[in-house]
């Protein structure tokens, strides 16, 4: 399933966020979305899901989805979003329960999720039990369980300290190795953004708008922080967007 | 042994300069954190009852305090034995818990659902919020003659006084406890197709939980208020006809047997609301 996001705008209280921006995330890629802060990535995902509606331009997919999966379109929060008095397994029940399966169809599903993001013996336990890395493990399992056909990830390992993000995000480049899954991975984090993105849309400061669309063609398992490869994308990316980080900045500082 | 030199005791250097003995003498750095953190200590809430009752019984049994104004805490409990054996107290207790129950339930659901509207819906938010704001501060006792002239004397005004006075805080409460669910958490089961009764039923209203229980504890404080003074009103039985009429014979034993059971139903109900919290919030 491929989704498309044709020339969207969008305000808030006469405030333009996002102007004419327009994305296309195809079948089993990444797209990592890099912007400043306050250049309206949160809001385009929000949009791109259906939680939010632009005030011009529509959001589209094509093809079919497979049959096992729920929920097309599948949220990962910057925040985990985890229920505080559902347990891991109480928490993707919450998301399984409503499509009718049967118990056993379930409980396969949960258990299958949970043995992905290593948390099997984690099921019982409450949110504020796990530590922050296992929180986000269990809202990816979480969005695993109901088989998406596109992942949509708001900066999902910004809430983490350095050491846990940088296994997270092994965690999720075996993933994709193994299930080659779509996604919009929204980041202000330009090497989280040159590590996972197969393209990178960088957005412009306020009112965002598409600056460039970058194509890494390396593929996943063989990118390091070190690759030479990575490095010029890495600082040509940077010349693009430091001007308008440094100018959000100063802007943020003014307006606060 | 003339030419002895005075001899300079030198002390490490720290940073590079010599210190010498004569260097500033060494100073701790004040402890300036610590307090703000209240604990439960195990055994005082008992000592201090038992310190309470000792100057109570010191008082009454020197004669510094008259019989009349204060009776011994012995003939209080001999007055509260008495009640038991000869079943006046059950007869009292009973007529009253009727009345606490069916107000508070009464009240407490309708508060539960009017604050559940109020906080889910724009339309009750803007008609029914204005009127519960504008109901909260009457003193509902005041509204005892009224509902005796519409519902008579017996039962149903005094449910209905306690169930108004509880009803109004519970509103408040529901649609406080409303209002602080995360909302991230309803967007997360909005994005999972999750159905409005299942986010109502498993994020709303678990949601709401810590602000309903702290509200039950608030209407029930109020509920026993109310129930005392109806009853003092006008009630054949009840605790608060108990103690009004002990009052007006001037057997202070009795009325403060009364008091003391009051005080007991007020403790165990608080006691099960805090069981509540600890059973249902132990995911804090």
């Amino acid at each position: 399933m491929d989704l498309m996001a044709q020339s969207i705008t969008h305000a808030y209280g006469g405030m333009v966020i996002l102007q004419d921006v327009s994305l296309h995330v195809e079948s089993g890629q990444i797209m990592a979305v890099l912007g400043p802060s306050g250049c309206g990535k949160s809001t385009l995902l929000r949009i791109l899901g259906g939680l939010e509606k632009p005030d011009s331009g529509g959001v589209f997919t094509t093809g079919v989805a497979e049959a096992a999966t729920l929920n097309p379109l599948t949220y990962v929060f910057q925040d985990f979003a985890l229920v505080p008095w559902l347990s891991v397994y109480g928490n993707i029940e919450l998301a399984l329960r409503h499509h009718g399966l049967s118990r056993a169809d379930r409980d396969a599903r949960i258990e299958g999720v949970l043995t992905r993001v290593n948390l099997r013996e984690f099921a019982k336990a409450l949110p504020k039990q796990l530590s922050g890395g296992m929180r986000q493990r269990a809202a990816i399992a979480r969005a695993l369980a109901v088989s998406p056909a596109i992942l949509l990830m708001d900066e999902p390992l910004s809430a983490l300290d350095a050491q846990t993000r940088a296994l997270l995000m092994e965690d999720l480049k075996a993933l994709w190795q193994q299930s080659g899954f779509s996604a919009v991975y929204v980041t202000h984090n330009l090497s989280e953004a040159v590590q996972l993105g197969h393209k990178i849309a960088v957005l412009s400061r306020r009112p965002g708008r598409l600056r460039e669309l970058v194509s890494i063609d390396m593929p996943l398992a063989a990118r390091r922080d070190d690759s030479p490869e990575l490095l010029a994308i890495r600082d040509h990316i940077w010349h693009l967007i430091r001007d308008e980080a440094a100018m959000a900045d100063r802007e943020m500082v003014q307006n606060g | 042994m003339a030419d002895l030199k005075p001899v300079t005791l030198r002390v490490a250097p720290i940073l590079g300069e010599p210190v010498l003995a004569a260097a500033p003498a060494r100073q701790s750095v004040p402890f300036r954190g610590g307090g703000f953190a209240p604990r439960r200590l195990r055994f005082v809430p008992l000592v201090t009852f038992l310190l309470v009752l000792a100057l109570w019984w010191v008082v009454t049994h020197y004669g510094w305090v008259s019989d009349l104004s204060l009776p011994k805490p012995g003939e209080v409990f001999a007055a509260l034995v008495a009640m038991v054996k000869d079943g006046s107290l059950a007869v009292n207790f009973m007529a009253s818990i009727r009345r606490l129950a069916l107000g508070w339930a009464l009240g407490a659901s309708f508060g539960v659902v009017i604050g559940l509207t109020i906080g889910l819906f724009s339309l009750a938010r803007s008609s029914a919020l204005p009127l519960v704001s504008a109901l909260f501060p009457i003193p509902k006792i005041a509204l005892l003659p009224l509902f005796v002239l519409w519902l008579g004397i017996g039962e149903v005004s005094k449910v209905a006084t306690i169930a108004f006075g509880v009803f109004s805080p519970m509103v408040i409460a529901t649609f406080g406890g409303v209002d602080n669910v995360d909302r991230g958490l309803i967007r997360m089961a909005q994005s999972f197709g999750v159905p409005r009764w299942t986010i109502l039923t498993r994020i709303i209203l678990p949601g709401a939980l810590p602000a309903l229980l702290s509200g039950a504890r608030i209407s029930t404080s109020i509920a026993i208020i109310l129930l005392t003074a109806a009853e003092m009103i006008g009630a054949q039985h009840g605790l608060g006809a108990m103690v009004l009429a002990a009052g007006n014979l001037m057997q202070t034993d009795q009325l403060l047997a009364g008091v003391v059971v009051l005080s007991g139903l007020g403790f165990t109900l608080s006691q099960i609301i805090g069981w509540a919290e600890r059973r249902f919030l132990h995911w804090r």
